[in-house]
């Protein structure tokens, strides 16, 4: 039993389409239909985007065109002020949950853990299948969602009770909102699914001489945040049980008493809208890192290969990582100072989350020092990581402020909370993904993406990013609440009208601009240039399979061998400006002694 | 050549951790198995969590002592004597499942199918059990939105965690047929390891330990 490892060779069994591309049972195939999938879902989630932006720019202004698009969502060609919720909750929900979670550690847990470690497959590939597959139902009961009766969830992506237990106090929180459940729900398994192959197949399937301090920074990061998805969603998961059974079966285990919804009186009792927050919120803090940590590894690792030096402070940066990981279980309480919360408490809160400042400077002046003095080569994916680390530090900062309670109070709730987390969760890991695709494309799909439309890309989405983003600081210091569905009310928001329009126009054409990136990516995909096996004179193990697009099994004959660690560029060994991991130089002989 | 590295590269290839094998010797199957159950206590973790803050924000919590008093067949009130007993009863199928897994390593596979057969026994008693306790409880005017003795969260969360609890029991048992099933055509035998018998009964005990909290802490105190 000591040695039951996938060192043989996988059985060449007869493939069918329907085995190749739909239940198929390949890591590679299932990471594509991930990254395919939530592209998808990101394209929905932007475009919801544009109509709320839209109509925080031209607020009471008729837009038929809106009417033919939306329906009965903005009769008279006026986004609905329900509608407008509904679509806000959908963008978070599908941004957050369907495009960077599952765009992330789905796409690149399964494409890369078994490729970097040298392992056929993961060690499931059976569950492996059926986790992309519920994360499939999971997606299609959110799409239905948008097409009930009464409209998708409208409470917020938090889903805060009563607003959202109770059918009577907004149209989302009657079918869209059980729906909105019941697809989380499927979510958490699929993600249960996935982290259980990616953390057993990390433990167990390694190649020979692959310690765990000689893995890629990626796998580390995707190890990490599996593991945070291990004990973070099925704490979600008890709380959407108790949310469900308050909003069909009518108890109350987040409404308290005496509660009046259109003047009537309802008959809950006893119940508590904090535990949701402490619950959700316990889920909630450590989801941003199964987000960000993916993105981190993926930014360290393409950092390293393009600018031709190893990466600075390997075991830093795993000990930041695994102290990030670590601090985000014990820091919950900052999204609840203005929840009603003992000042003490709250100062524990303060004190934890200003702690994780320390390990994400570590990062930061890591990748820093990494890029100090290396020969860079400005590829799509090192401009996007190299963004990756400024949109990082940017929201980083502002991190800091909202950590404070004192300044978190004035600031709860504001749009500088929306350009906060939107620089160093949403963008920043979206650049973890473009980062990564840019890099792996090449094994991915065996051809060359377009460096020229790549650069484009990245400098518009990045300027773009900034535009958006950085006038909402401004407005959120002077206290413009988020989540509003107009600024025509007051004289304090209404004088950000040419700004929203600015902002609005931004995100279109931000927007608009990912159309370069799709022409890109299936362009290439077909047309593209053939790819070598190592375009990037890169130094880990995926490099090194036989064919630049490997079949199911990956290597064709033995999994090479490991003797160094990664990201060895520019070493004083070996001829070129990098050593595989897999090279014996130096080591002659040993293979055959094991 | 750099020695120091060849020595290096020699000690990695003998450690555990070194790749190419399975560090401490467990499989990844058993490794799955122990990281679910981490997550699944989790999960109830939450939910015992709610329950403690509900108790202790509640006015007044109905004592169980006075709640849970049936026994069939016994005319007067026997507090927590039904419940001790299911306990008890689950507890002995945790020990007869370590009896199968002690007997199948043995390869004595007509003992690992009886005690494979009592453990399911014994788990179907508990939920014949908990059906009698739902059936009386819900029979004395509980549900899931009030209750004769007080607060409706104490019924809410008793079918919540009871509720959740018993569906893990219904897994299990379903689990442990499929096991048994497998013993008796000789699967594991031609496989050459018991093994899948062990991680069923991982999951059994951590169902167990489940109860046992959820008695400790709904029940008795």
């Amino acid at each position: 039993m000591a040695s039951e490892h996938a060192v043989g060779t996988v059985e060449h069994h007869k493939e069918t389409f329907i085995s190749k591309y739909v239940f198929s049972y390949d890591h590679k195939m299932i990471g594509k239909q991930y990254m395919i999938t939530a592209l998808v879902w990101a394209l929905i989630g932007m475009a919801l985007s544009w109509i709320m932006r839209i109509q925080l720019a031209y607020p009471a202004e008729q837009m038929p065109w809106l009417e033919t698009v939306l329906g009965r969502y903005a009769e008279g060609g006026i986004l609905a002020p329900e509608y407008y919720l509904a679509m806000m909750t959908m963008h978070g929900t599908i941004m957050v949950f369907f495009v960077l979670t599952a765009g992330l550690i789905g796409t690149f847990g399964n494409f890369l853990i078994p490729l970097q470690i040298g392992a056929r497959d993961m060690a499931f590939p059976f569950i492996n299948m059926l986790s992309y597959w519920t994360f499939f139902l999971a997606s299609v009961i959110m799409l239905l969602s948008f097409f009930v009766e009464s409209g998708p969830a409208a409470a917020g992506w938090t889903v805060y009770p009563p607003l959202s237990a109770i059918a009577a106090a907004i149209p989302g929180s009657g079918a869209g909102q059980t729906l909105w459940l019941l697809s989380i729900g499927v979510f958490i398994v699929s993600s249960l699914f996935g982290s259980l192959n990616y953390i057993v197949t990390v433990l167990n399937m390694r190649t020979k001489g692959m310690t765990m301090g000689r893995m890629p920074l990626t796998v580390w990061a995707i190890f990490i945040a599996a593991i945070l998805g291990l004990l973070a969603f099925p704490v979600l998961l008890s709380g959407a049980i108790m949310l469900l059974l308050d909003k069909n079966l009518a108890t109350s285990f987040f409404i308290p008493a005496g509660l009046y919804i259109g003047g009537e009186l309802l008959s809950y009792e006893g119940g508590s809208p904090i535990l949701w927050q402490h619950i959700f919120w316990f889920f909630g803090h450590p989801e941003v890192y199964i987000v960000a940590l993916p993105a981190l590894g993926i930014c360290s690792e393409v950092i390293a290969t393009y600018a031709r030096k190893p990466l600075f402070g390997y075991k830093a940066m795993v000990a930041s990582l695994l102290a990030i990981a670590f601090l985000s279980f014990i820091v919950w309480g900052h999204h609840m100072f203005v929840s009603g919360m003992n000042p003490f408490l709250g100062s524990v809160f303060v004190l934890t989350t200003i702690l994780i400042a320390v390990p994400s400077a570590v990062k930061v002046f890591n990748w820093l020092a990494t890029l100090w003095r290396g020969k860079l080569h400005f590829t799509p994916a090192m401009l996007f990581a190299i963004g990756l680390v400024s949109l990082f530090i940017t929201g980083g900062l502002t991190g800091i402020f909202l950590g404070n309670a004192p300044i978190d109070i004035q600031l709860h709730d504001t749009y500088f909370v929306v350009a906060h987390f939107h620089f160093v969760m949403g963008a920043a890991a979206l650049f973890g993904i473009f980062a990564g695709i840019y890099h792996w494309f090449p094994k991915m799909y065996g051809r060359m993406m377009n460096n020229t439309m790549g650069k484009l890309h990245f400098w518009l989405t990045f300027i773009g990013i900034y535009l958006i983003f950085f006038p909402m600081h401004f407005m959120g210091t002077t206290g413009v609440p988020r989540r509003y569905y107009a600024f025509t009310e007051f004289e304090y928001t209404m004088q950000y009208g040419g700004m929203n329009e600015f902002i609005t126009i931004a995100a279109l054409i931000t927007g608009a601009a990912q159309i370069i990136f799709l022409i890109n990516f299936f362009g290439s995909m077909y047309l593209g240039k053939k790819a070598e096996r190592n375009p990037w004179n890169a130094t880990s193990l995926e490099w090194t399979t036989d064919d630049p697009m490997p079949g199911h099994g990956n290597w064709k004959g033995e999994i090479p061998m490991v003797y160094r660690g990664p990201h060895q560029f520019s070493t004083p060994e070996g001829k070129e400006d990098y050593v595989m991991q897999s090279d014996n130089t130096g080591f002659e002989g040993l293979e055959r002694e094991n | 050549m750099n020695h120091d590295a060849v020595l290096e590269q020699k000690k990695i290839m003998e450690s555990e951790w070194g790749g190419g094998k399975a560090p401490f010797g467990v499989s990844w199957r058993k490794y799955m198995m122990w990281i679910f159950i981490v997550s699944d206590a989790f999960t109830f973790g939450a939910f015992l969590a709610a329950y403690g803050l509900f108790r202790v924000t509640s006015e007044a919590w109905p004592n169980t002592y006075e709640v849970f008093t049936a026994f069939p067949l016994i005319p007067f009130e026997a507090p927590m004597l039904f419940v001790a007993m299911m306990t008890f009863i689950l507890i002995c199928s945790s020990f007869t499942m370590a009896l199968a897994v002690s007997a199948s390593y043995k390869n004595d596979r007509a003992n690992a199918l009886k005690f494979l057969g009592l453990t399911i026994l014994g788990g179907s008693i508990f939920l014949l059990c908990q059906v009698y306790e739902w059936y009386h409880f819900i029979h004395d005017g509980a549900s899931l939105t009030g209750n004769p003795w007080g607060t409706p969260l104490f019924s809410a969360s008793f079918f919540m965690i009871t509720g959740f609890h018993g569906l893990h029991v219904l897994s299990g048992l379903i689990l442990l047929t499929i096991t048994a099933l497998k013993v008796k055509r000789g699967f594991y035998e031609r496989r050459g390891s018991y093994e899948g018998v062990e991680i069923v009964g991982l999951y059994w005990h951590f169902v167990d330990l489940v109860w046992v909290f959820v008695f400790t802490f709904f029940y008795l105190l």
